[in-house]
């Protein structure tokens, strides 16, 4: 089965009413199909009411959807039970939630939390603000020469004292992928526990939380093709039934009163106040558009994609393609000599090529690759060869209006 | 737009080879700019002569915009009072940021003249903030007097 990107990108409207478009930007977040984009109004116009609550056919029909929802979250994650699926405002709120939930419980002074140098803000900074108050460790394993992950240095920095292993499966500043089956199996072995970001991962290739078995996996709807505002937390059932809530509210309680509350089942339990109903609703559809392109048709595009541009940048001359290890996936982090990151980004948006310059949310990897930032391109199922060919015909042209 | 429009000779002519680059030994106050959008940093060193800039230098590392912005800030800024340096400022900032134009006194106008290619930011609002940073990092500088103090463009 192949995918064809110029048939996809009539699905997604941003394309017509922005003509020339080179969009290049899909790690940042994704554009959105008619399927999700009509499916969210259509919700609201014919059956939006609260859930969990009315006693109403039009209450009973929204919780329905919701709950819809999230058994269609499971069954892309291919977890056990739909109660293994939190709601969240995205993979940073569902980090968050572990941190302060499980981390705030289980951690204690002496314990150490595993993290890499590739890993995005949102899985370095919530394990900071806990560890400050409770006072464990956070150890970094690093990256190789070639910069991807250094896995036998990973595997001794795993020890009796790791109680959590905090990784990406797909470094969104450089696109290394990292082999997190594998470091499930060499935590588990030391009896920690394993979180994996799916961020960059969930939209290009498949995802299977048993197989990896992994304890937690996040990820955000908005890199799916889904709304912006709504994202899972997957944790093993075992595992949530003994995290303490995360926020208080309506929603989340059996019962209240001044003493005492006593809290809901998960998810329930997870998921304080009016949630984000059309959010998991339009979330549901995205990933309705996603199995119904294939997921194993979306890899080999994204894989295709990525060895055309790794090949086109090595073409150009001045142009430094930004190490990712033995194995990139749909990101490509650029250097140009002598132009800044957000110079070239501005001059490719002269010609409509739209990228990310910056850090990209992960100063600690950009500080060890001794980058102040890079320029980065990533893939979506609506891009093919010509954008790859516009984003290298425009680092050239910006080549030149620097050269003097 | 085109691209010259933005990237103007002297803008790519200050950005590659930045004037008063250095650490100014006899600096009086000196602030650091952080532009913590895109990891931009700047140091602006200035001496104070009285009510006077007897002299001013930076250093750093950012994108040709805030480079050129520091460099043309420090040729300009030399020799001139704090009064006149804060209606350079005021005008510079408005036009870049479209604000309600202020002016300068005549005795200025070259001076506002030769920061006139840095205004074409205005039209990409990312990017103004690459040309105000190291204006706001010597007001910092002037403001926390010795001790140095970090700035984040607002």
């Amino acid at each position: 089965m192949s995918l064809d990107p110029q048939a996809l990108r009539r699905d997604f409207p941003i394309f017509a009413n922005n003509p020339g478009l080179v969009f290049l930007d899909s790690a940042a977040s994704s554009q959105k199909p008619n399927a999700v984009i009509d499916g969210v109004a259509n919700y609201y116009r014919t059956d939006y009411a609260n859930v969990h609550r009315g006693v109403y056919r039009l209450s009973a029909k929204s919780t329905e959807l919701y709950e819809a929802a999230r058994a269609r979250v499971r069954k892309f994650l291919n977890a056990k039970h739909d109660s293994e699926i939190v709601f969240v405002r995205g993979a940073t709120e569902g980090i968050n939630l572990v941190a302060y939930s499980w981390g705030g419980t289980f951690l204690k002074e002496g314990d150490e939390v595993l993290l890499t140098e590739l890993e995005h803000h949102a899985n370095i900074v919530p394990w900071q603000i806990l560890r400050d108050r409770i006072g464990f460790r956070i150890v970094a394993a690093p990256i190789d020469t070639t910069g991807g992950l250094d896995l036998p240095a990973l595997e001794k920095m795993i020890t009796p004292r790791t109680k959590l292993v905090g990784v990406t499966q797909l470094a969104n500043a450089t696109g290394a992928m990292v082999p997190v089956e594998t470091i499930a199996r060499l935590a588990h072995a030391k009896g920690a526990k394993i979180l994996v970001d799916g961020c960059q991962s969930a939209p290009r290739m498949p995802a299977d939380v048993q197989a990896l078995d992994c304890d937690f996996y996040v990820f955000s709807g908005h890199k799916i093709y889904g709304p912006t505002g709504i994202g899972a937390l997957y944790a093993k059932k075992a595992i949530l039934d003994a995290m303490p809530p995360f926020q208080g509210g309506g929603d989340m309680i059996l019962n209240v009163t001044f003493e005492k509350t006593l809290y809901q089942e998960p998810p329930a339990r997870f998921e304080a106040g009016t949630p984000d109903i059309s959010g998991a609703i339009g979330l549901a559809m995205a990933l309705d558009y996603v199995d119904a392109i294939g997921r194993d048709a979306i890899l080999a595009h994204e894989e295709a994609l990525t060895g055309y541009g790794v090949d086109k940048i090595a073409s150009l001359p001045g142009i430094r393609l930004v190490g990712a290890g033995q194995h990139r996936l749909g990101i490509l982090s650029v250097e140009a000599e002598g132009i800044h990151p957000h110079d070239l980004a501005t001059l490719l948006d002269m010609n409509k090529v739209a990228v990310r310059a910056g850090h990209h949310c992960a100063q600690p990897l950009m500080d060890k690759l001794n980058l102040g930032a890079t320029t980065r391109a990533s893939f979506g199922v609506y891009n093919d060869e010509r954008d790859i060919d516009a984003f290298a015909a425009a680092l050239q042209a910006a080549q030149k209006a620097f050269k003097r | 737009m085109d691209l010259r429009d933005l990237y103007q000779d002297i803008i790519l002519d200050h950005g590659q080879h930045p004037r008063n680059f250095h650490k100014l030994d006899h600096a009086s106050h000196f602030a650091n700019g952080h532009n913590p959008l895109c990891g931009d940093r700047v140091t602006v060193y200035v001496e104070l002569d009285g009510n006077k800039v007897k002299d001013v230098s930076f250093e750093g590392r950012g994108c040709a915009i805030s480079q050129a912005s520091a460099s043309l800030m420090t040729e300009i800024l030399k020799g001139k009072t704090l009064d006149e340096a804060d209606a350079l400022f005021k005008s510079f900032h408005a036009k870049v940021t479209g604000g309600s134009e202020t002016g300068v006194p005549a005795e200025l106008e070259d001076d506002a003249e030769r920061l006139e290619p840095l205004t074409g930011v205005k039209t990409y609002p990312a990017r103004v903030k690459c040309a105000t940073l190291a204006w706001h990092a010597f007001e910092a500088a002037l403001k926390n007097g010795r001790i140095g103090a970090t700035v984040k463009t607002e």
